[in-house]
């Protein structure tokens, strides 16, 4: 099977030169849930940023490529990737404090993609923007349409911002640390409705996260990330086992339970980080 | 911008707002006398309630023996005309300057930053005065002056608020539901950034009147037989000892006037606030 989306060699610079992502891969297959996991500063948003084409401005792809079923999307006609984008590919933003426009009324965030993509009339946008509402489990979805979005609470925006992600059947979502900003009972509200979602309608999930107690409840394949570099890519199953590297279990052993006290939790050691910096470094050396 | 609740700051400055622009519009109706009507008899005459007042000039006369009411009805016209068109006019240039440079970034952002800096850098009221002595009096150069000098302070808060804006993840929505960059500033950024700039422009319409006042206090304005309010205090100023109210009345106007446009300003921020509204 081919995948939806294909990252071969993928290199993200900023402008005066420095490595933020080396030569990274990964693909995600259609239906699939693919975990891109890492510290803060590993890459991960970056690698996301550079698949929807929002880099800031002082960084910039300058090597691979990222084939979205077949297409390249870094070397795609500005007009060919803005019909893309959105329809094909969409994004679950991190903060859905920010990810809603505040003077605008939930009803006229959630019909635009309709509208503007799929070419629906207001009153067939308003239609399937309040189905798409009842899917993802809002209670009352006539009031919230006629909403701003600081009348709702973080977990009914975030179910907001999923709805609008849905809302043109894309192939691929990426999903941008979608739970960080909801407390730990949304969350899990939010992740089981997150994969319930993706099920349904079989859509491709990049999910970047930093959270590997996430990714073993949500995520199928899972991609680790250090110092912009691929620790370690395999199965769910794999990453969690006792043979993965080294860099991973210590990143396991830093993630908090909520069913263990605090103190068995421990930093990744340093020797680890070192040795994932002399490695980047050694990649600096070698790509001036 | 519905839903956007009234408070008593927006009934009394706009209602004050209101019965100025009706007087404005009405003068030639409501002025008891013509304001340009000289009677020598009647110079310097008090106010209706002094001993010795006439009953047809209820606020006094000037040195001119001119009925201080009528004009101060007729100069409502001038300083009501410049704070709307100086205002809105100072209000686009500004707020589309402020868009470009708090969006597009780069090049154009710094080039327009530059010369709100340099433009700042100047005594606004001196800059005004050379300008109308540059392009000659009357009210359209006021105006024009006005818009000139004043532009930068929408551009100021307007760019900052963009570049806030413009950090939100909602615009990473927008790009990637493929709207183009001018849709995205208008449809996402300008709606955030309006309430700021409605408050704004009573702001800048309260100093377009006081600006028009110095304006026609140094003769700048409108030529000197039509009256205004700047124009009255000069002329008090000369009488003072004698006649205080020639100067007095016109400053209560000019008083009244700006209060009610700040007061208006406060009520409409806290009205048009997606978050304090409610």
């Amino acid at each position: 099977m081919n995948p939806v989306l294909d990252i071969r060699d993928l290199r993200v610079s900023l402008r005066r030169g420095a490595h933020l992502v080396r030569d990274v891969s990964l693909s995600v297959d259609a239906g699939e849930v693919h975990g891109l996991v890492g510290e803060s500063g590993a890459g991960k948003t970056m690698i996301a940023r550079a698949v929807l084409g929002i880099l800031p401005d002082a960084i910039r792809v300058t090597g691979g490529t990222v084939r979205f079923r077949g297409e390249d999307l870094l070397r795609l006609p500005p007009k060919r990737l803005r019909s893309l984008l959105g329809r094909e590919i969409a994004l679950i933003p991190q903060d859905p404090l920010t990810g809603l426009n505040p003077a605008r009324r939930i009803s006229a965030q959630m019909t635009d993609m309709l509208r503007h993509h799929l070419g629906q009339s207001r009153g067939e946008a308003r239609v399937n923007a309040l189905r798409l509402l009842q899917e993802v489990q809002i209670r009352d979805p006539e009031q919230v349409l006629d909403r701003y979005p600081h009348e709702l609470s973080g977990g009914m925006r975030q179910r907001v911002l999923i709805a609008i992600a849905f809302s043109a059947e894309p192939s691929l979502i990426v999903a941008d640390e979608p739970t960080t900003a909801l407390d730990v009972t949304v969350q899990k509200q939010i992740l089981r409705l997150i994969r319930q979602m993706q099920e349904r309608h079989g859509t491709a999930v990049l999910f970047v996260t930093h959270d590997l107690g996430i990714v073993a409840k949500v995520c199928h394949r899972v991609t680790v990330l250090h110092t912009g570099q691929v620790v370690e890519q395999g199965g769910i199953a794999d990453i969690m086992s006792a043979h993965a590297t080294p860099f991973t279990r210590a990143l396991m052993d830093a993630t908090p339970r909520y069913d263990q006290p605090a103190d068995a939790l421990h930093p990744v050691p340093e020797h680890v980080h070192q040795e994932l910096r002399a490695a980047a470094r050694r990649f600096d050396e070698a790509n001036p | 911008m519905t839903g956007a609740r009234l408070n008593w700051r927006i009934v009394v400055g706009g209602g004050a707002l209101l019965v100025l622009a009706l007087i404005a519009i009405a003068a030639p109706l409501l002025a008891p006398v013509d304001p340009l009507e000289q009677d020598l008899f009647l110079e310097l005459l008090p106010p209706w309630w002094q001993a010795d007042a006439d009953p047809t000039r209820a606020l006094g006369a000037d040195s001119l023996g001119r009925d201080v009411l009528s004009r101060l009805i007729h100069a409502a016209r001038p300083a009501l005309i410049v704070a709307v068109v100086a205002g809105v006019l100072t209000m686009l240039l500004g707020t589309a300057l402020g868009l470009l440079a708090g969006y597009m970034g780069g090049m154009i952002d710094v080039v327009i930053s530059r010369m709100v800096d340099i433009w700042t850098s100047f005594p606004p009221v001196l800059l005004a005065i050379m300008l109308v002595a540059l392009i000659g009096t009357g009210l359209h150069s006021v105006i024009i002056a006005i818009v000139l000098i004043d532009w930068t302070r929408f551009c100021r808060v307007v760019r900052s608020e963009t570049l806030a804006q413009t950090e939100m993840e909602y615009i990473d929505a927008a790009v990637i539901g493929g709207l183009k960059r001018g849709a995205i500033l208008f449809r996402e950024v300008l709606p955030n950034v309006l309430p700021l700039v409605i408050v704004l422009l009573t702001l800048e319409m309260s100093i377009a009147i006081i600006v028009e006042a110095i304006l026609s206090f140094v003769g700048l304005s409108v030529s000197s037989d039509s009256p205004t309010w700047g124009g009255m205090i000069a002329e008090g100023r000369q009488v003072i000892h004698q006649a205080w109210w020639v100067m007095a009345f016109p400053m209560g106007l000019i008083l009244i006037a700006v209060l009610a446009l700040n007061l208006l300003g406060d009520g409409l921020k806290t009205a048009l606030d997606p978050v304090l509204r409610r």
